[in-house]
């Protein structure tokens, strides 16, 4: 009894592992290949599952829908919607350095909250959508779970793969070059607005297919689903500690991150509740140090970006010495 | 609607929000012209300058006022230790690392309030206040002094930043940084400076925001994109921008209920954002683009 209880668990974590690391890697192509600060990863989040959602769940009074796609067109819908949300925002904030564009990211993620929160007839506001169909739901509880997670498992292995495909293709090669020298890149005739606008677009898509994997995992959605600030801030270091501009390294920070965050979240349950609520947000507190600790000691992160001595910051640190000296 | 039941519901609320946004404003616009970067971690910094005042009201039973300049020497000195801990290091890499790590400078801060103050809602004296009658416009005092206190506080840093040789030094580093070192002008004092003044500056927008609702430890962070749209809609890099700017987004943020349902309020300023940078990134008044 306690072994099977102990393979749930872990195959649940395995699963969320499976969906943080849809997120991160979106984030990567974002931050990691070509440099742009994405604050607001809850809220393409949010938008995948909500569209996944919504798209897929039989009828309901409380919230749009009715349609009752089949779960690929949930998950392609989320996609879309997604990049739809990222398009005018990239189109407006990519003109300038990645502050603005950080900046307007917390603003759509808080505007998209505003809106799951206020638009009762669309999302069914507080209620939210419930009844979301799940691929191999209908198999007893630890089959669904690990048919589940397959499948998890194979959407991750598929999205590394077009990711790394098309990192080593000359687009890859190419954002690289923008992300390292914007001057030169410019000099060379590539459309640098075009080029990160396609990667900001690339990269909401897959945080937005995160979304919708939640959603359908989940069974159901509520604006409290995820406390925004929360989850984008576990990505962003999840990725940097793993190794921004690294797919594997990327994986591997989503894996350390998660079990170090649900770990402690096992050892603060244990405490009184009156501790217990103030040790949640220390382990807030203590992510952040994270972030703090490895952005100064170790900034390349586990599993640095491969091939680049150049890129590196402290290589750069030193190449501007030497150029200044001269 | 007749004219002063729009002065009185929709334009003193905006001229009083939009000052406690202009302080707010005021510290974004001096860090991101002075230093070079959008510091996330305002908002919240703010969110500790209010609550260190209730701590101060709490333990002494003193007034609230008395309790503001603690706070905001209190503020001034975490500004300059964070930056002392945490961004000094960072000064050497790209700007943008620098606000990832503001970013989780801002958890940090709201994660100290939520452990010391918890989560509920405080404010700094109970009971309600009447607002009294001036021929027809219907004010609290505490509003009064809000509007006086953003300008006298705004006047002394403008006179600061203008008439003295520390002033001046802090604006050459914004016009140009490279030249002011040549110049000789001490680039770690100033930033000292400004991390100073910046936190002074938190502490007050965040104490009036307190002052004129109530104390949560998510206030601050919900003022950031209204405080950040106000500093690059005056300009960045200029004092007197923000504060117009500030009271622009005020302004529009209370009025924009008329013409929007409610719950879109905090929208507006995002909305405002977007268009200033779309139509003129420098700002009303010719700020930098970064």
């Amino acid at each position: 009894m306690e072994l099977i209880g102990l393979l749930n668990y872990a195959v649940f974590m395995a699963i969320f592992i499976g969906i943080y690391s849809l997120l991160a890697l979106g984030l990567n192509i974002q931050w990691g290949f070509s440099g742009l600060f994405n604050a607001g990863i809850a809220g393409f989040f949010a938008v995948g599952a909500y569209t996944s959602a919504l798209l897929t769940a039989p009828e309901s009074s409380v919230h749009l829908g009715g349609f009752q796609l089949p779960v690929v067109a949930g998950w392609i819908g989320a996609m879309i919607a997604a990049g739809l949300i990222a398009w005018p925002i990239g189109k407006v904030c990519l003109r300038f350095r990645s502050d603005y564009l950080a900046i307007a990211t917390i603003g759509v993620a808080e505007i998209i909250r505003l809106v799951v929160k206020s638009e009762g007839w669309m999302t069914g506001g507080a209620r939210g959508v419930n009844k979301i169909p799940r691929p191999f739901g209908d198999l007893t509880y630890l089959y669904s779970q690990l048919a589940y997670l397959a499948l998890v498992v194979a959407i991750v292995f598929v999205v590394y793969l077009a990711i790394e495909r098309q990192i080593s293709a000359p687009w890859g090669r190419m954002m690289r070059g923008i992300r390292d020298n914007e001057d030169a890149a410019t000099a060379m005739g590539k459309d640098i607005k075009a080029r990160r606008l396609e990667a900001f677009i690339f990269g909401a898509a897959v945080m937005g297919l995160g979304g919708a994997l939640f959603a359908h995992f989940n069974r159901s959605i509520t604006p409290e689903a995820i406390d925004p600030m929360i989850a984008t801030f576990l990505i962003w270091i999840m990725l940097i500690l793993g190794g921004s501009g690294n797919n594997r390294g990327a994986l591997l920070g989503v894996a350390v991150v998660w079990i170090i965050w649900s770990a402690s979240e096992f050892v603060t349950d244990q405490l009184p509740t009156e501790y217990a609520i103030k040790a949640k947000y220390m382990r807030v507190f203590i992510i952040g140090l994270l972030l703090q600790l490895v952005l100064r000691f170790r900034p390349e992160g586990i599993l640095p970006e491969p091939q680049g001595t150049a890129d590196r910051p402290e290589v750069k640190t030193l190449q501007n010495q030497e150029s200044a000296a001269k | 609607m007749p004219f002063m039941e729009f002065v009185n519901f929709y334009l003193m609320p905006g001229i009083v929000l939009g000052s406690i946004y202009a302080l707010g404003a005021v510290g974004i616009t001096l860090v991101f012209g002075i230093l070079r970067f959008a510091h996330l971690a305002h908002g919240d910094l703010a969110t500790l300058g209010a609550f260190a005042a209730l701590g101060v009201v709490t333990i002494f039973g003193v007034s609230p006022w008395v309790a503001l300049p603690a706070a905001m020497v209190f503020c001034a000195f975490m500004a300059i230790g964070i930056d002392k801990l945490f961004y000094d290091y960072l000064s050497e890499r790209p700007k943008i690392i620098v606000v990832m790590s503001s970013l989780g400078i801002a958890l940090m801060l709201r994660a100290i309030v939520q452990v010391v103050w918890g989560v509920d809602t405080e404010t700094y004296t109970r009971g309600i206040v009447r607002p009294d009658d001036y021929w027809g416009i219907r004010i609290r005092d505490r509003e009064i002094y809000t509007i006086i206190a953003m300008f006298v506080i705004v006047g002394v840093l403008w006179a600061f930043l203008q008439k003295t040789k520390w002033g001046k030094a802090m604006r050459a580093m914004s016009d140009n940084p490279d030249l002011a070192l040549l110049s000789g002008v001490d680039n770690r004092k100033i930033t000292m400076l400004t991390w100073g003044i910046v936190g002074m500056l938190c502490a007050a927008s965040g104490f009036f925001l307190g002052i004129n609702t109530e104390l949560k430890p998510l206030m601050g962070w919900t003022m950031l994109l209204p405080m950040f749209a106000a500093a690059i809609l005056g300009g960045v890099g200029r004092v007197e921008g923000a504060v117009i700017g500030g009271l622009i987004v005020g302004i529009a943020e209370e009025t924009s209920v008329l013409f929007i349902p409610g719950e879109y309020k905090a929208a507006m300023a995002f909305a405002i954002l977007l268009l200033i940078l779309l139509v003129r990134p420098t700002g009303l008044l010719k700020g930098k683009v970064l």
